[in-house]
Order: structure tokens, then C-alpha cells, then sequence
């Protein structure tokens, strides 16, 4: 079934005790929105839902019967919504603390994105490759990237479903050529919602405060014909230098001078070749999956290419 | 097009020791001070950044009062010279600390000096100069090659300003850099024929 379909038949579902709903009608309204006017299927979902909802005379809350939507990764556009997924943990990454049950990738056919389980909420251990329904999962977004938490009242069924893990995500591959200031072992703002990084101990929005450590690289991954500015997020970061922050607060402390951590990232990573994959934010690529290039490439083509020419 | 709002960083372009040498033509887009300087590659594209791989087979102190280092960076096409001194200190670091022979890439400016007797040297000034290992090198070799390539596949393309300055500018024959670039992937070849055989002992039928 389409999402499309998928879409009508939940809006038909909402609003079959309200009103004399035809199931087509909604097909066809959401089709046009998504196929002729381009809008993303949780716009036009939203956009039909009021039409009815007007001709209902009803108002979104009375709609609300208390279960979360089961919606698309790629749909996944506002924090502090509660959803549920059925998805593929695509990747497993080392937790960064001891509150982090489980950290990594999830996906479905439509895209890819972060979860954490907390240590506390006591799930159920997700095992990579495996398909999972997860009721009652909560958004969050960070730095314009969307991750979902698994909490409590997480609901965790396996699925034998195969999923073919779409990609919004962009892939490159070239060298990492420069890695920029504000990369290595940082301090962000610990006002909730903040996490501003700060410069000599301030938060430009919050003044001085005492800022937690975070590892972070914003790097610039060049193929000779294009460049890209790349976000290496906490997990990533750790993956590509293989430095995780206990190390890098002891580099740091020994050195008295957190600058040492980047300097030695800058001569593991620079030069190197990657290929980087993960969602498009304005200028940045946000890192999901990073891997050395090291097997080695057949001159071959090209060799036929050049004496060709 | 020049865009005087955002600047945007230009690709670090992959060019062959031959043909980096050779690229004696500097220009600015702009007369302000800070503006970039391009070098004009004589197969046609300006670059204000470089990015090589290769062994670096030897360093030393050049400078009379202060440190300057020299790096010999060698590809199968030839030597490019790096130099790093107080205003490039982790580059320079590198390369008084570094054992040679090693694989090094070198992300740099390339710039161009005149020597006394009038002759236009290019090196690169570098901005960063990392150990690599041999699989880096070869994809570089690779990645050079199809840059090069490229570029004289577009040399005499419509619109090509680069491409006719290029040809005004230098009395180079572009089928030098075409012979460079089959001659640095037959070097590779030759790498995977000598590590052939033992694989094929290897494996069975
Ligand atoms: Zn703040």
C-alpha cells in the first residue's frame, strides 16, 4: 500500500464516526496535494484533516482519541511529538553515558534516523538488524536534526518484516581536507534547550555558565569537484578519531588546553579519505555513518579513459 | 561567478606534480587586498587551494634566521615543493618532526616566488601535512588522474575562460598532462601486478 493510501486510510479512520467519509474523496485530495503541488505528505495529511475537520465542525482536539500516530521517519518534522515507528535499527553506536541504555540508527523505506533508549526506562535491548514497532516514542530535535527517545511506556514489538532502509540521506565520498574552529572537545550551554557552544566559558545567549563537555567535528569533506561542510556529532566524532571523551577530557586536563584534543584529530582524519553519509541541513551534512575509504580503487577505466583520449 | 556576500570554499584541486610545477601564472578575481590568488593550471582551471598525495622524501631547514622548512613531495609525475614557516607552525612542525620517506597528504596555497636568474618556481604553501598510508596514495593517484582528465576533456569547451587562458598563457603541449596521467596509472598497475601472485596462490579454483 502507498503512503498515500496508508495516509487516506487513517484520515478515513479518524473521521468515519463524524461525518459520511469517502475513502476515495480523501485519496484523491491528499494525491493532489502530494503528486501535483509537491507538498510533503504530513503537510497535506494536516491539510485534509482540517477540511474534514471544518466540514465536521469539529476542532483538532476533539479528534485526538489519545493514540499516538504511526508515522514515516522522513515525516518526523516537530519536537516533542509522540509517535510510533515500525523500523529497522539500521546502526548500533557506543552510549556516551551511563544514562544511554542504547544509542543508534533506525530506518524505514522513507529514511534514517537517531534514537536513544534511556538506561533507566529498562527496555528491551534492540539488536541490530532486526525490525521493530516502537509505540510511544518521543521526537526530539537537535541542531535542526530530528532522533526519537525511547522511554518508560515504550512499547517494543519485533516485526518480521524486511525493510528496505530508504535513504533521504546523501552520500559522499572525498578527502577530508580542513577541520574547522569549534571542532574537538567543546563546552555547550547547559540551559535546557540551549546547548549553545561556548566561547571562553560564555554562552552568547546565557553569559558565563558552567558548560558541559561534548566532542564535536565540523569538517570539510572535498572531492576535488564539489566541497561539503560536515557536522561530526558526538558518536560520529568518536568513530572517525576513535577518541571517545573520557580519553579526550585526559588529553585536555595533562595538556591543560583543550586545543590539544583537535590538533590531534586534525592529524588522525586530514588527508584521509571517507565516505560520509547522513541528512542535508542547510550548509551542513550531519554525519550518520562514517568509513574510512582504504580498499583500493581500479585505475583501470580511467587508464582505458586516458589512453583513449 | 564571483559572489561578494558568501564566500564559498572552492574545491581543492588535484593536480599532478608536472603540471602543478608548471603553473607559473598567478591572477586575482578581484583587486581588494585579501582577494584570493589563483593559480592558472595549464590544463585549464584556476585554483587558490591544492590538495596532493604523495612520499615525502626529504625536509630541511631552508631559512637563515628563523626556521622554513622544505618538503619534497613526490608522485609518480614528479616533485612538488612544500614550504611551512613561522606563519604555517603545525605544517612546519610536521615537517621538522617527520621521518622520511612517508606518505603525506598536503592540503595547501599554491604560490608561485621568482628566483634570481628570472625563473617562475611554483610550491605549495601548506595549511595542514598529515601521514597518510599507501591506500590514500593510490586513490589520490586515481582521483588526480580523473581530475586531470577532466579538465583537458573541458579545455577547449565553449565558455572555458580558464581553458582559453590557459592556452594563451603557456606554451605546454596539454598532451604532456594526458602522457603524465597514463604514465602515474600504469605505475599503480605495476604496484598490483607485483601483489598479484601471492593472491592467486591463495585461492582456489
Ligand atoms: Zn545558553
Amino acid at each position: 500500500m502507498s503512503d498515500i493510501q496508508t495516509a487516506a486510510r487513517d484520515i478515513h479512520e479518524e473521521f468515519t464516526d463524524h461525518l459520511d467519509i469517502d475513502l476515495e474523496d480523501v485519496s484523491a485530495r491528499l494525491e493532489r496535494l502530494v503528486s501535483e503541488y509537491k507538498v510533503p505528505l504530513s503537510e497535506a495529511r494536516r491539510s485534509v484533516e482540517n477540511h474534514y475537520l471544518d466540514e465536521a465542525g469539529l476542532e483538532r482536539d476533539d479528534l485526538a482519541s489519545g493514540s499516538e500516530e504511526e508515522v514515516s521517519i522522513a515525516d518526523v518534522n516537530q519536537p516533542e511529538q509522540w509517535i510510533s515507528l515500525t523500523a529497522q535499527v539500521v546502526d548500533l553506536w557506543n552510549p556516551r553515558s551511563d544514562a544511554v541504555g542504547q544509542v543508534g540508527l533506525l530506518g524505514d523505506e522513507t529514511g534514517t534516523i537517531k534514537f536513544t533508549a534511556w538506561a533507566k526506562s529498562d527496555l528491551e535491548t534492540l539488536e541490530e538488524g532486526s525490525v521493530y514497532r516502537l509505540e510511544n516514542v518521543v521526537t526530539d530535535e537537535y541542531q535542526g536534526r530530528y532522533s526519537v527517545k525511547l522511554n518508560k511506556t515504550t512499547e517494543i514489538t519485533e516485526v518480521e518484516d524486511e525493510i528496505e532502509v530508504g535513504d533521504d540521506d546523501s552520500t559522499m565520498d572525498g578527502a577530508l581536507v580542513d577541520i574547522q574552529s569549534g571542532s574537538g572537545l567543546i563546552k555547550r550551554c547547559p540551559v535546557e534547550g540551549c546547548t549553545r557552544v561556548l566561547q571562553n566559558g560564555r554562552c552568547s545567549e546565557h553569559g558565563d555558565v558552567e558548560g558541559e563537555f561534548d566532542l564535536r567535528i565540523k569538517g570539510v569533506l572535498d572531492d576535488g569537484k564539489s566541497v561539503q561542510e560536515v557536522i561530526f556529532d558526538h558518536e560520529m566524532t568518536e568513530a572517525l578519531t576513535g577518541i571517545d571523551i573520557e580519553t579526550a577530557k585526559e588529553m585536555a586536563q595533562d595538556a591543560l588546553d583543550t586545543t590539544v584534543v583537535a590538533d590531534e584529530m586534525e592529524e588522525t582524519v586530514l588527508g584521509r579519505y571517507y565516505r560520509v553519509t547522513g541528512p542535508v541541513m542547510g550548509r551542513y551534512l550531519l554525519a550518520n555513518e562514517v568509513e574510512e575509504l582504504t580498499e583500493p580503487v581500479d585505475p583501470d577505466d580511467v587508464l582505458i579513459q586516458a589512453r583513449s583520449m | 561567478m564571483a559572489d561578494n556576500t558568501t564566500p564559498t570554499r572552492e574545491p581543492a584541486r588535484r593536480v599532478f606534480a608536472t603540471e602543478l610545477n608548471d603553473a607559473t601564472f598567478t591572477f586575482k578575481e578581484s583587486e581588494d587586498d585579501r582577494a584570493p590568488v589563483y593559480v592558472l593550471l595549464p590544463t585549464g582551471e584556476q585554483a587558490n587551494r591544492v590538495f596532493v598525495v604523495g612520499t615525502l622524501t626529504e625536509t630541511e631547514d631552508v631559512g637563515r634566521d628563523q626556521e622554513y622548512w622544505q618538503g619534497r613531495v613526490v608522485d609518480p609525475t614528479g616533485t612538488a615543493f612544500v614550504y611551512a614557516g613561522q606563519y604555517q607552525p603545525e605544517a612546519a612542525g610536521a615537517l621538522r618532526e617527520l621521518e622520511t620517506p612517508t606518505y603525506v597528504a598536503v592540503v595547501g596555497k599554491p604560490r608561485t616566488y621568482e628566483t634570481d636568474d628570472g625563473t617562475v618556481n611554483v610550491s605549495i604553501r601548506p595549511e595542514s601535512i598529515t601521514v597518510v598510508d599507501e591506500s590514500a596514495r593510490s586513490r589520490w593517484v586515481t582521483e588526480a588522474a580523473e581530475r586531470t582528465l577532466d579538465r583537458l576533456g573541458a579545455l577547449d569547451s565553449e565558455g572555458n575562460e580558464y581553458g582559453v587562458r590557459a592556452q594563451e598563457e603557456y606554451d605546454v603541449d596539454p598532451s604532456v598532462y594526458q602522457s603524465a596521467v597514463v604514465e602515474a596509472l600504469e605505475s599503480l598497475d605495476e604496484l598490483d601486478a607485483e601483489a598479484e601472485p601471492a593472491e592467486d596462490l591463495s585461492s582456489g579454483p
